[in-house]
This record gives structure tokens, C-alpha cells and sequence, in this order.
């Protein structure tokens, strides 16, 4: 059985902020453009974006982008990757200005310009005790504003989207590995085609759903990732996720610091307030890293709270009522549907949450995507780009700064979209032949899906692989733990080989995408904790506490994960920036 | 209503933002109606952002006609 073919220059799997950026400059292009979105385009996780964007406007104070690059390089913890970080930089002014030509609403000065405020991590003069007004923002939204400009701007631009459509795997040439184009399940029909392109953008977002405690939404299932890995591609330094200290248990739902700024702190099952212990002076409003390590050395040592021992509570019911409603508006609302506690009575249950994935597909600043081959650790993969969460350019390195997910959008996303225009110049005008086993990968998945009868089910196995990641590698990384889970996510994987739907109907078998998403999340899941538990230091947003120290020595270098054998290889960081001088590595302190 | 057109609205209660997961996940589980269907997928045309100011409760300026179903979500507990 042979898959039906559709013809594009160019695709875009995934419909974000940075997905739509690239297919906007193609589009502009006069190319012929297909963007896939497992949802419609403006219900993308960019819209659950708040703080802002940063670029280097000096609107308010001075600011420039070398600055900028400082910051970014230190809260990378030196592993960004410090030629693309000086391109980022050079860039953020630009795409930003862009936006706001294109109608982005951002809060302004009374003067007209863009607004900018402070934010945790940007500073003046190289790390100075002075503040940098460096993140635009436009009110508490900033993603969603990004999102609506920047997907009214590609209908004009006659981009064509196809909307409840899921990638499956990708089609490569057996004789140079390019990247042909996708294939991919349409919902409405149940049917399956190769959707072929001169060139093709993954910007299909993060796996932050691996994690049992995560604040993304359902949607995020690191599709792009899954692909990849099943190509026989790597995925790089996946160790690495930000986590929030306080996420609604159970849920994930964020409870903002400010509620431990207004006076909220943090109790184990004794009622103890822990944190005292662990930061006499700081206490609760301590760093993010400092509170979740605490957090999870209670629950570690067996003070948690709840049947499980799994959390801790954050007790705000020593504050006047009046105080709770008007300082912390929608708080109490958040606290009474996800938690099933009025704050105002009862502590709210919380644990270290994950939202921000820094590893990806590794890439490079112009969104090539960039393997090893041979003596060349960054060979092209031809005809293929990845912008955006799904990208590992590497811009973030092991803890990314606030504000830089959004500019890592627009800057990266715009970047892959001019490289690809440029490529497809020199490229031969009529579309390669596919090789007669195109769509053969994704037609054994479903095949299997349509086979069985009986096998695991896909809600338990889903639920089996977050309580794990969870426990075995969370914010605070134990080697017993991690040695376990790889194990573990191993079985995991295996039952995830034998997953079994019930409906095998064709037309929205909603099932049917959920046992294919999890596939996905599997090689995530798979990537991430084979790659922690091998690197024997803490760095930036991994924590171990057998090897509490950075390692430069050893340890300052990509992680980069092939799911054949689960087998992990390294590649030297950038420390060379592109014009100016690198930045030495430092003790990152705040 | 059939299953396709269940599964469909289903996967429409899909957002960008977790919290409306959640909320819209437990609503059609525990509170759905099949008479609130037509309703539900006006609603859920909305923008993410104004949909969860709507069911969060920080917004009421919406369409009279979805009275009934924003209170039926805004009444959905998602605790574990």
C-alpha cells in the first residue's frame, strides 16, 4: 500500500510562536508553505507565556547586548553555546521592533515606546548590582499577544495551515539522511499521507508532560522529539528542565513566588517550617533551586505530607483574609479548583513543578539541524531545521533566563525561515524521488495499534512513566534513584511496545493520537534520564547530591542521546562567541 | 450526540494552557450535558487567556447564552 504524496516547498510541524514566525518568512517568500498543528494555531502552549519578552531596548535604562549576552551565558550555567547566544542578543532588538510593527500590543512608556521592566537575572554593566528594564511585556500575556500577531499575519500571508493534523515520523533520504518531509495522521479522516517538502521545521514544543508535576498543558508530548529520535537522530542535553518551586500537587498549576512574598511559607508534616534549616536568612523567599532541593529533601527523608508523603504545604491561613483576596487575586480560586483547599482555612499542597525543557534537537544558530558525522560533530542534516522548546540551539544551555524563551521564538524561528529560503536556491528545482519505503516506520505503528487486541493501556503506562521520571529525576537527582529509573523507563518502554486501543475507528479516534503521543513522550522520557544519570555533576538546572559541584573539566559539553541503545556520545561547547570576546566561566552565584 | 462528535469536542477542550486541560478535562468527565454541546463549542472558541479570565471567574462580561455552561465549569473541582 502506497501513502498519497502532497507536494510543498516547505513544512512547519507545529503552530507556536516560533513554528509561525518561520512559516511567516516563507510565506512572505512566495513559498508554497503547509504549517501542521495538532490543535488550532492560538492554542498553543506560547500562550500560557506571562513574563515578557527580553530584548535590549534601553527604554528605560541603559542596556545593550553584550550585557544581555552576559546574563544569558551565566544563567546557562556555561553551557550555552556562546556563538549562538552573541546571534540572539544581536538580534532580540530587531525582532522585537518587528512585532510591534506587525500590531504586537505591548504596554508602553507614556513617551510611546515600549515599556520594559526588571527582571530576575538581567542586569547592567556585566552582573552589576543594578538592574536591567529589559523585558517587554504586553500586560500578563505576552505570549498570547505574540501568538494571535503573529498567526493574524500568516493568514494574510496565505500561509496554509492544516489544523488536527499529528507528524508521525520522518522521511529521509537513505542516501544523504535528508529530511524529506513528514508523515502524518489527519483526525478527521483517520488516514495517513506523506506530506513531502524541500525542506521541513520542527517546532512542535517540550516534553515537560514526562514529569508526574509539570505546567504544561496536555498538548505538549515532545512529538517533535519522538520523531527524531526514531529517525536515528540524537537529542541533546535533555538532563536539563527548569522547575518551579511551587506547583499545585497533583495538578501542577502554578502558586506564584509572591505568595511567599506576601508572608506564605512552607511546612513538612510536622508543621515544621523547613526552610529555616536550609536558608536561616532568606527562609522561604530563597532561590528557586535553594527552595525545590529543600522541598524534596523533606519529602526524600520521609516528612512529607499526604498518604504518600509526596509533598509539602504552603500555609498562607496565618494571613488576614482581606490580605489573601486583595494582594494575591486568584490565588484562592487556583488553590480551591486544583487543590480542593481554601487557603484562607487549609495549607495549599505544592511540589517542585517542570515547565521549561532546555535540551532539544541539536541545532545550530541558523536552525540547521546538526549531527555527528564522522570527524564533523555538527554535519547538516539537509533540508532539515527545528526552532523553538524543540529545539537545543544551544541559547539556554542548563538553566535558561527569564524572558529568553519568547525571544528564542521569534529570533531562531525568523533565522531557520531566512536560512531555508536561502538553501532552497541552490537547491534542484523538482522534489526528490522518495524511497519506496517512505511512511513504512509510521504504517508499523498503526499497524500494531490495529493489530492487537489486548496488550497495556495507554492511561496506565502514561501514568507508570510520570510517577517515574518524577521520583527518579526530579528537581534534586540521587544516584540510586536515577540508576533505578533508567530501569525502570526501560520496562516502561517496552510496555509502551505493547499498548493496546480498544476503538480502532478511523475518523477522530481520539485514542488512537494519545497511543502515538505516548511513543513520543516515551523517547523523551528515555533520553532524560539516561542523559542525567550519566553526567556526574550538578549544572545549572541539574542538581545531583552525589556531585553538588560543576565539573568544567569533564563535564563542560553537550549531552547528545541516540535512542539505539540508548547509547550517548559528547560534543564540546562554543565558548567562542562570534565577534567578541568568551566569556570565562565563573562561580554562578545570584 | 455520537461518539465522533464527543471525541471531537473533546479534542477542541485540548488548550494552551493547563489549567483549562484540567478544568475542561473534569467538566466533560463528570458535569457534561449533552444539551450543553452547542454551547460548549462556542465557548470554546474563545482565546485561551479569555477563556480561563471567564471560568476563573476574574471576567463575567460573556455571551448570555453561555450563562448555564460557564457556571456548570466555574462549579468543576480538578483536585486529585
Amino acid at each position: 500500500m502506497t501513502l498519497p504524496v502532497r507536494r510543498f516547498d516547505a513544512i512547519v510541524v507545529g503552530a507556536g510562536g516560533s513554528g509561525m514566525r518561520a512559516a511567516l518568512e516563507l510565506a512572505r517568500a512566495d513559498l508554497k508553505v503547509a504549517v501542521l498543528s495538532k490543535v488550532f494555531p492560538t492554542r498553543s502552549h506560547t500562550v500560557a507565556a506571562q513574563g515578557g519578552i527580553a530584548a535590549p531596548l534601553a527604554n528605560s535604562t541603559e542596556d545593550n547586548w553584550h550585557w544581555h549576552m552576559y546574563d544569558t551565558v551565566k544563567g546557562s550555567d556555561y553551557l550555552g553555546d556562546q556563538d549562538a547566544i552573541e546571534y540572539m542578543c544581536r538580534r532580540a532588538n530587531e525582532v522585537v521592533v518587528e512585532l510591534e510593527h506587525m500590531g504586537m500590543p505591548f504596554d508602553r512608556l507614556e513617551s510611546g515606546k515600549i515599556y520594559q521592566r526588571p527582571f530576575g537575572g538581567h542586569t547592567q554593566n556585566y552582573g552589576s548590582a543594578k538592574m536591567a528594564m529589559r523585558a517587554c511585556a504586553a500586560a500578563d500575556r505576552t505570549g498570547h499577544a505574540m501568538l494571535h500577531t503573529l498567526y493574524q499575519q500568516n493568514v494574510r500571508a496565505n500561509t496554509q495551515f492544516f489544523v488536527e493534523w499529528m507528524a508521525l515520523d520522518l522521511v529521509r533520504d537513505p542516501q544523504d539522511g535528508a529530511v524529506l518531509g513528514v508523515t502524518a495522521l489527519e483526525m478527521e479522516t483517520g488516514e495517513v499521507s506523506i506530506l513531502q517538502a524541500k525542506a521541513t521545521i520542527f517546532a512542535t514544543g517540550g516534553a515537560g508532560r514526562i514529569f508526574f508535576a509539570s505546567t504544561n498543558a496536555f498538548i505538549n508530548t515532545g512529538d517533535g522529539l519522538g520523531m527524531v529520535a526514531r529517525a536515528g537522530l540524537p537529542l541533546e542535553d535533555m538532563e536539563f528542565y527548569q522547575f518551579h518551586p511551587t506547583g499545585v500537587y497533583g495538578a501542577g498549576v502554578l502558586i506564584t513566588e509572591g505568595v511567599r512574598g506576601e508572608g506564605g511559607f512552607l511546612v513538612n508534616k510536622d508543621g515544621e517550617r523547613f526552610m529555616e534549616r536550609y536558608a536561616p536568612n532568606a527562609k522561604d523567599l530563597a532561590s528557586r533551586d535553594v527552595v525545590s532541593r529543600a522541598m524534596t529533601t523533606e519529602i526524600k527523608e520521609g516528612r512529607g505530607c499526604g498518604p504518600h508523603k509526596d509533598h509539602v504545604l504552603l500555609k498562607l491561613n496565618h494571613l488576614k483574609p482581606e490580605d489573601i483576596m486583595h494582594r494575591l487575586p486568584g490565588i484562592r480560586e487556583i488553590s480551591i479548583k486544583f487543590a480542593n483547599a481554601d487557603p484562607i482555612r487549609d495549607p495549599i499542597p505544592v511540589v517542585p513543578t517542570v515547565h521549561y525543557q532546555m535540551g532539544g534537537i541539536p541545532t545550530k544558530y541558523t536552525g540547521h539541524v546538526v549531527v555527528p558525522e564522522g570527524n564533523n560533530m555538527e554535519s547538516i542534516v539537509p533540508g532539515f531545521y527545528a526552532v523553538g522548546e524543540c529545539a537545543c540551539v544551544s541559547v539556554h544551555g542548563a538553566n535558561r533566563l527569564g524572558t529568553n524563551s519568547l525571544l528564542d521564538l521569534v529570533v531562531f524561528g525568523k533565522a531557520a525561515g531566512e536560512s531555508l529560503i536561502k538553501d532552497l536556491k541552490s537547491m534542484p528545482s523538482p522534489h526528490r524521488n522518495l524511497p519506496r519505503d517512505a511512511g513504512e516506520i509510521s504504517r508499523a505503528r498503526l499497524a500494531r495499534l490495529e493489530g492487537s487486541s489486548a496488550g497495556e493501556r495507554v492511561s496506565d503506562v502514561l501514568l507508570d512513566l510520570r510517577r517515574t521520571m518524577q521520583a527518579h529525576c526530579g528537581v534534586f537527582r540521587f544516584p540510586e534513584d536515577l540508576i533505578e529509573g533508567v530501569q525502570k523507563m526501560k520496562s516502561i518502554a517496552d510496555r509502551a511496545g505493547r499498548t493496546f486501543i480498544a476503538d480502532k475507528s478511523k475518523v477522530f479516534n481520539t485514542a488512537r493520537v494519545e497511543a502515538l503521543e505516548l511513543d513520543n513522550l516515551v523517547e523523551a522520557a528515555l533520553a532524560t534520564i539516561v542523559s542525567a544519570e550519566a553526567r556526574k555533576e550538578s549544572r545549572g538546572a541539574q542538581a545531583r547530591a552525589d556531585f553538588p559541584e560543576r565539573n568544567d573539566k569533564d563535564w563542560m559539553k553537550h549531552t547528545l542521546w541516540y535512542k539505539d541503545g540508548n547509547r550517548l556520545a559528547y560534543k564540546p561547547v562554543h565558548l567562542k562567541p562570534m565577534t567578541v570576546e568568551s566569556f570565562e566561566p565563573k562561580v554562578r552565584t545570584y | 450526540m455520537d461518539a465522533v462528535a464527543r471525541r471531537r469536542l473533546a479534542w477542541k477542550c485540548r488548550r494552551g494552557l493547563l489549567e483549562l486541560d484540567l478544568v475542561l478535562q473534569g467538566y466533560l468527565e463528570r458535569h457534561f450535558r449533552e444539551e450543553d454541546a452547542t454551547a460548549l463549542n462556542g465557548l470554546l472558541d474563545l482565546p485561551d487567556n479569555d477563556l480561563w479570565d471567564i471560568v476563573s471567574g476574574r471576567r463575567d462580561d460573556y455571551d448570555a447564552g453561555f450563562e448555564g455552561i460557564v457556571a456548570r465549569i466555574r462549579a468543576t473541582r480538578v483536585a486529585p
